[in-house]
């Protein structure tokens, strides 16, 4: 439900900069419209950007979504004001990597390339 | 620019930069302000344009640059107020009753996700948001408990809502009439103000359209039901939070004002009688001189579009009085301490610019909503302001500094472009719809996040003198147990009413939106039958259908 979306345009613009394919679903978006998506164009990662303090609660939910949609190799990855404790709750939970405030672009933009092989 | 061959022809500011400043190099850094302007090493009277009287005149005079009230801060200190909300009504209650106790002087109220964008705490949507970002209110019963205590004839209340802001504005007069307190009493503000939300917040329900019949249906009931509230503060704090330049923020700010104004007036009310309640809430940003020239800059907008375009008569309706927020976005997660310092140079722009009423933020805000630690922090740093520093002893102390006048001259130039670009859109609606101030808020940030990348752009303990043996701090944490009490709170509660007394309150809302009555009767009796607020916004969503972006990137 989150209305914050500064961050997750910088990055999807950045992305997009850097070559890959994007496609940004705007705001409010539910965990089960996110899986919906990331199934219909056959995503290779899902970002999302969470600053509501809701992420306990939703982001886990998206990682089962996808994984019951088959979709076990799809990278997730979150941004956002996530505490400490919080970000190794999620990591066991199947995120692949979390950038929390001042994270640098350019080190998103790389952990991505890294992990998504070319062409894909 | 003048060259060495014709000398005769400089200026003796221009003589000094080529023959002294140009001597030594300049340091390797950004030097424009922080929206990207090119400032000049030196103003004089030589690069600066100022009327005294037509541009800057005196204090509680036209067009009020220096300051909307004769006295200013030698009058009556600004109000401090401190944004707080989180949990239930009840936490909130419990901080409202702390910052009383420790010298505020308002109050103002954050509300949590689902209340902000019309949803009870039981929708599917609301899971997991509910108490997380500000209190969760689903029904005049939550109201009553976050006031409980608290004479509303004796403080003034903000709250900080927009697309339901009707229903809560509805609540609380509710509270008020059960506390015996005339509507004529209660005095505050309630945001209202849906344009920055299509524009810059996003937290929407209905299209623009049917949303501005809402404001103006507001504005309508205050001027005559509510006289001394203030029922739409038109925000450019948001705009800035989400990028924009100080030039952005101030423009499409005001631009926001004069499509409310002019809403009104359509609806056929005099505009002295409701411009004198409409009020500003602005951005406090890092970059200081810049932003005392917006709020000026502002001031002297306001007034002059008011008198002469909008007609306003009555002095009072070309006051351009505001509320600063310090900066969200200028806190860092690193560091936080360090945050306290920006906090403080962010108040004193907005002290030294003249606002009514301000929020610091407290610290630890990057990372999570903010502990009564670092609130007493905040709320500390506007009191050393206030009492120590002999800031507020003079008005307006930067207005005839070269430097802040021709600042304030060109953010006024670049607010007027934009008002002509928007105008060629049709209209503030008409270039909500066309992306235009999305698209020019998402260049504005992206330059500066390259700016920040390239490390062009210093932020302290981000970018430059990073910290790595870091300690961490203590944060807030929200019991998630609040989420399942007030579900089952709003869900009793819709028990317990009056079955037909509800329904037949939410069956008149929605013939009152079908035949274009103003809703806010309406929405009082359905306060009082304790129709939730979901409810009457799920109503009104079956008439008038809701919003969906296309966003740009």
């Amino acid at each position: 439900m989150d209305g914050h979306d500064r961050g997750a345009k910088i990055i999807a613009r950045a992305l997009r900069d850097a070559g890959m394919e994007v496609i940004y679903t705007g705001l409010h978006q539910t965990p089960e419209q996110i899986v919906e998506t990331a199934l219909q164009e056959d995503a290779d990662a899902v970002g999302i950007s969470i600053l509501s303090g809701a992420h306990m609660t939703l982001v886990p939910k998206i990682v089962d979504g996808l994984r019951e949609h088959g979709l076990e190799d799809v990278l997730v990855v979150v941004g956002g004001t996530i505490p400490k404790p919080d970000i190794a709750a999620l990591k066991e939970r199947g995120v692949a990597e979390i950038f929390t405030p001042g994270a640098p672009v350019s080190d998103i933009v790389e952990f991505l390339k890294s992990k998504i092989p070319v062409g894909a | 620019m003048a060259t060495t061959e014709d000398r005769s022809a400089l200026n003796a500011t221009e003589t000094w930069h080529q023959e002294l400043y140009e001597r030594k190099p300049e340091r390797e850094a950004l030097l424009t302000t922080m929206s990207g302007l090119e400032v000049e090493p030196l103003y004089t009277p030589d690069n600066v344009d100022v009327d005294y009287e037509r541009d800057l005149g005196y204090p509680g005079v036209f067009p009020y640059t220096r300051g909307v009230y004769p006295s200013m801060h030698r009058g009556k200190l600004w109000t401090m107020r401190q944004f707080a909300g989180f949990g239930t009504a009840e936490e909130t209650n419990e901080r409202f009753h702390y910052l009383l106790e420790h010298g505020q002087t308002g109050l103002s109220t954050a509300f949590d996700m689902p209340t902000l964008m019309g949803y009870d705490s039981d929708h599917p949507k609301s899971l997991g948001e509910v108490g997380r970002e500000g209190v969760a209110i689903d029904s005049l019963e939550d109201m009553e408990r976050l006031f409980e205590g608290i004479p509303l004839d004796q403080v003034s209340t903000s709250m900080t809502i927009n697309a339901p802001a009707a229903m809560l504005l509805a609540f609380y007069i509710c509270v008020a009439e059960e506390q015996g307190v005339p509507r004529d009493k209660l005095r505050g503000t309630i945001q209202t103000d849906i344009l920055k939300e299509y524009i810059a917040q996003k937290e929407w329900i209905f299209p623009p359209e049917p949303s501005m019949r809402l404001c103006v249906d507001m504005i309508e009931f205050c001027a005559n039901e509510v006289p001394r509230w203030h029922p739409v503060s038109i925000s450019g704090y948001h705009i800035r939070e989400a990028g924009s330049t100080a030039a952005q923020e101030l423009a499409f700010t005001l631009a926001d004002g004069f499509a409310y104004v002019e809403a009104a007036m359509e609806r056929g009310l005099d505009v002295d009688a409701f411009a004198p309640r409409l009020s500003f809430f602005f951005n406090a940003h890092i970059d200081f001189f810049e932003e005392i020239a917006k709020y000026r800059a502002a001031r002297r907008i306001w007034a002059r579009e008011l008198r002469d375009r909008y007609g306003a008569r009555n002095p009072r309706s070309w006051l351009m009085r505001f509320h600063a927020q310090t900066a969200g976005v200028s806190l860092t997660a690193q560091q936080p301490q360090v945050n306290i310092v920006r906090t403080a140079v962010e108040a004193l722009a907005a002290v030294l610019g003249g606002c009514q009423s301000l929020h610091t933020n407290s610290f630890d805000e990057a990372l999570a909503l903010p502990t009564e630690h670092a609130v007493k922090i905040a709320l500390r740093t506007q009191q050393v302001l206030a009492h120590e520093t002999g800031v507020p002893n003079t008005i307006d102390p930067l207005g005839g500094s070269y430097f802040v006048e021709d600042l304030t001259n060109r953010l006024e130039a670049e607010a007027y472009d934009y008002f002509d670009r928007i105008r060629r859109f049709g209209g503030v609606v008409p270039a909500i719809k066309e992306n235009f101030f999305q698209r020019e808020i998402a260049e504005a940030s992206f330059r500066f996040q390259n700016e920040v990348e390239r490390g062009e752009r210093v932020i302290v303990g981000v970018n430059r003198y990073e910290d790595p043996d870091e300690k961490e701090i203590e944060i807030l944490h929200i019991d998630p147990a609040l989420e399942a009490q007030q579900i089952e709170r709003v869900q009793a509660l819709r028990v317990r009413r009056d079955a037909q007394a509800a329904e037949q309150a939410l069956l008149r809302l929605k013939e009152d939106a079908v035949a274009e009555r103003n809703l806010m009767p309406a929405m009082v009796d359905a306060s009082k039958a304790y129709v939730t607020m979901g409810e009457m916004c799920d109503a009104l969503r079956e008439v008038w259908g809701v919003w969906r972006e296309t966003p740009v990137f």
